[in-house]
């Protein structure tokens, strides 16, 4: 695919980046802040850094559809790509000791968290020495070293969880902030709601952010969700939200770092809607035909946010082709390592079967 | 090297496909994303977009093939610079791609050649791991004082007592701060604690639950209040799919030590959505530890126990036995094994097993039995899960009579499963059929004679004993 530069325009015109109506006021800084669609320039190393992290997310994921397709991984495989600059550019905000928790869409998740690509996969085959020791299988991965706490197959649950971890954190008194992830489908389950008014009511240190990648399954925001602006959702309880172009990772990181300042300072949560796209269908057994595919051939011509952090590398001068396609060895040599790793660990120990149900 | 393009299986149950049609012609240039074929598969048409960059060196499977199998090599790729023709004659060997031994309908195994591959330890499921043997009841010491405390007086002791011990024990529930418990179980909590420790929460079970799991994820120790575990069915996807099975599901690295309690079961006059028994549902799931005592003294040390213990616990009250007077040793630090049930009353002509509110009826029975008789043993089984079979068996093997008695629904009761467990491992030490006293199969009706039809009786239980003594 040829790069084509692409403006650091949203993926939605008309409501993009506009503060929340009867939100609450966010940080206050300049009057383009982050959170309003403010864009902070990245530096060569930013740039360099978010290229690379999106790249292995990106064929990390090929490879995970390549080898379901090879019967290698087994049961439902939801794949990330298109969404790279949402984990990539929230991580570049995070100080070692904040906590990420998403749902079963989670892969780019534990790879921008730094969990090892092999451990990942190794799972994804269900092999022994993957993240849960083979028993938890795409969806169910955690890595408590990198404080990732899951990966949750039920839609919505990961919501009151990573409100609890935000719980733990006010009640210790530390300054730790927990990213909680969900889709535009889980905005609608009635905990998050529930989940909401707890964090305004205590003041927890949580950022929802709610990746719109604008399908629940083969359900269209418009289609099940009344209100969709999911940047308003917390306006009952007072919650500041955000749109934010979820396919530019400096924009990602510039709301990020505004949000979680905000969650730090002890002004409870706050909203990003992530205005982000997902190439491949709901899972690997979705043909996705709920959508046009001139919608995703311009999402990916338009919009990719690998394509547009590689064009500003090479305007910039950042770096050239040739240290670029370097970047891609080095990536595809991790990938294809951790490919090869899951296919030939073994399967767990029989005996696995029944340890980790009681401590 | 020129690359296998394989038949992908595209759906966790798909073996064979059609091939319908290909997208990109042998010559074409294909970059990593591009669509390069469409597939039948038995679920939809799927399009399979290529992993790998270069040419297209060969179609080997035309468009329009059906049931191509999944993992066949249908197009060989020839790599960047690579010439197409050479490259179509060496690919198709098959080994260019790792093969998984009979992909799909069996997990892969090694392809290293190692000898113990994990697909020949899943020949057989191993044995389940056998229960080591349960620490018995801590003596008390002769002439400890023993103080009359009603279940409710001693919950609350249980939790004070954990609380003052560590920091990161604290209860959230419903009204448990400030009006002091809507049965007034933490009462004087807050007041010693304060907010921090003792938080009121809105009306949200499945949120609140929720938000325990995940605090207990990150290591605290939540004590969560269900008013009645009736509600508690809002949050029970947290209890099961969270608290349960996060250690399995994440390999050991973190679990969730928190406790479930409230009043569980029948209360009085509260009808059907009020009146149900868990103690069956939440005793299903691996994973969880269910408790659920009788007296003041096991409220106690059990409590304290499930807020030491790393698991999940389900702790099920009984809104009627708080205000019950029990005698509860005075020790600094009373605690009692989970896992390991109680000898009520040693007996030998019959045994009777119950747990919870179920003791009331049959404590009165095993009274009213004696009067005429017969010798009745009297097991309080205090936890559900682990439960504990092995003093169960010893006394059936020494009364060959089994009744159990619960208020719960019938099918799939606690009582049915100790029938099943007894009946494998002491069929031959049985004289007679075990009996299943529990509550009837309908849903709790309000109507104070049909409440009381509804629940089990003394009665029933007396009659029960006699039939399997055959005495009636």
């Amino acid at each position: 695919m040829a790069p084509r530069k692409t403006s650091a325009s949203s993926t939605r015109k008309p409501a993009t980046r506009k503060q929340a109506s009867g939100s609450k006021a966010g940080p206050k800084s300049g009057s383009k802040s982050g959170l309003e669609g403010g864009i902070t320039e990245f530096s060569k190393e930013q740039e360099l850094d978010a290229y690379r992290e999106m790249l292995l997310i990106r064929r990390f994921e090929e490879k995970a559809g390549q080898l379901y397709g090879m019967g290698f991984i087994g049961g439902f495989c939801h794949l990330y790509i298109g969404q790279e600059a949402v984990v990539v550019g929230m991580q570049m905000a995070l100080k070692e000791g904040d906590e990420v928790i998403t749902g079963y869409r989670d892969h780019g998740h534990m790879l921008a968290t730094g969990m090892e690509a092999r451990g990942v996969m190794a799972e994804l085959t269900g092999r022994r020495n993957g993240y849960s020791r083979g028993k938890g299988g795409s969806m169910h991965m955690f890595s408590k070293e990198k404080h990732f706490y899951g990966g949750h197959g039920i839609v919505g649950a990961q919501v009151s969880l990573g409100t609890g971890l935000a719980f733990a954190n006010r009640y210790r008194g530390n300054d730790n902030v927990c990213l909680t992830y969900f889709g535009d489908g889980a905005a609608n389950q009635g905990q998050v709601y529930e989940s909401f008014n707890m964090a305004a009511l205590w003041k927890l240190p949580v950022v929802y952010i709610i990746e719109n990648n604008r399908y629940a399954m083969g359900t269209s925001t418009a289609r099940a969700s009344a209100q969709s602006n999911f940047s308003l959702r917390g306006n009952s309880f007072g919650i500041p939200g955000y749109q934010v172009d979820g396919m530019d990772v400096r924009a990602v990181h510039a709301a990020g770092q505004e949000a979680v300042a905000h969650c730090r300072s002890g002004e409870g949560p706050i909203i990003l809607e992530m205005m982000t796209y997902r190439y491949r269908g709901h899972s690997m057994s979705d043909p996705a035909k709920y959508r046009s595919k001139d919608e995703v051939q311009k999402m990916r011509s338009e919009h990719d946010p690998i394509e547009q952090v590689k064009a500003r590398i090479l305007d910039q001068k950042f770096a050239s082709e040739d240290e670029l396609k370097q970047t891609d060895k080095k990536v595809r040599e991790i990938v294809a390592d951790s490919a090869d790793f899951a296919q030939s660990d073994r399967e767990p120990d029989a005996s696995e079967l029944y340890t980790d149900i009681l401590l | 090297m020129p690359i296998d393009i394989l038949m992908p299986a595209l759906s966790p149950t798909m073996e064979e496909g059609t091939l319908s049609k290909w997208l990109k012609e042998e010559g074409d240039s294909v970059a990593a994303g591009d669509v390069i074929a469409e597939i039948e598969t038995d679920k939809a048409t799927m399009e399979v977009e290529a992993v790998e960059e270069g040419r297209i060196a060969k179609h080997v499977v035309a468009a329009g093939t059906e049931n191509v199998k999944v993992n066949a090599v249908i197009a060989i790729l020839a790599e960047e610079g690579e010439d197409l023709e050479k490259a179509a004659q060496k690919g198709g060997s098959g080994d260019s791609a790792p093969q998984p031994e009979e992909a799909k309908s069996q997990a892969p195994a090694s392809d290293k050649g190692e000898e113990d591959t994990g697909k020949d330890e899943k020949a057989k499921t191993p044995a389940a791991p056998v229960i080591a043997e349960t620490a018995e009841d801590p003596d008390i010491p002769d002439g400890t004082e023993m103080v009359p405390t009603t279940v409710r007086e001693a919950l609350r002791d249980a939790m004070a007592e954990e609380m003052r011990a560590n920091d990161d024990v604290f209860v959230m529930g419903e009204e448990v701060a400030e009006y002091q418990g809507a049965y007034k179980v933490t009462q004087g909590l807050l007041d010693e604690f304060g907010a921090r420790r003792v938080v009121d929460t809105p009306i949200t079970e499945h949120g609140f639950a929720g938000v325990g799991v995940g605090a207990a994820m990150a290591g605290l120790r939540p004590i969560v209040e269900f008013m009645t575990f009736n509600f508690a069915m809002q949050a029970i996807d947290q209890i099961i799919n969270s608290a349960a099975k996060t250690l399995y599901m994440s390999g050991g690295q973190m679990g969730a030590p928190i406790v479930f309690r409230g009043p569980n079961g029948a209360a009085a006059r509260v009808a059907a959505q009020h009146s149900q028994c868990y103690a069956a549902w939440y005793g299903q799931i691996p994973g969880l530890k269910v408790v659920m005592p009788y007296t003041a003294a096991d409220a106690k040390g059990l409590l304290k126990a499930a807020i030491r213990d790393p698991n999940p616990v389900i702790f099920l009250e009984n809104e009627i036995l708080y205000g019950q007077t029990f005698d509860v040793p005075k020790l600094d630090d009373f605690v009692l094994p989970i896992g390991k049930a109680r000898i009520h009353k040693s007996g030998s002509d019959a045994t009777l097993v119950s747990f919870g509110i179920g003791m009331t009826y049959a404590t009165k029975a095993a009274e009213a039995l004696a009067g005429e008789g017969i010798d009745v043993e009297l097991i309080d089984l205090r936890t559900i899960r682990p439960m504990d079979l092995p003093t169960v068996i010893e006394s059936v093997r020494k009364t060959g009579r089994l009744v159990t008695v619960e208020e719960g629904y019938p099918q799939s009761s606690v009582g049915t499963e100790i029938a099943t467990r007894v009946m494998q491992q002491a069929f031959d030490y049985l004289d007679a059929p075990v009996i299943t006293i529990a509550g009837k199969d309908v849903p709790m009706p309000y109507a104070a004679n049909l409440e009381k039809l509804a629940l089990p009786s003394v009665d029933e239980v007396v009659e029960a004993v006699k039939t399997v003594c055959y005495k009636v």
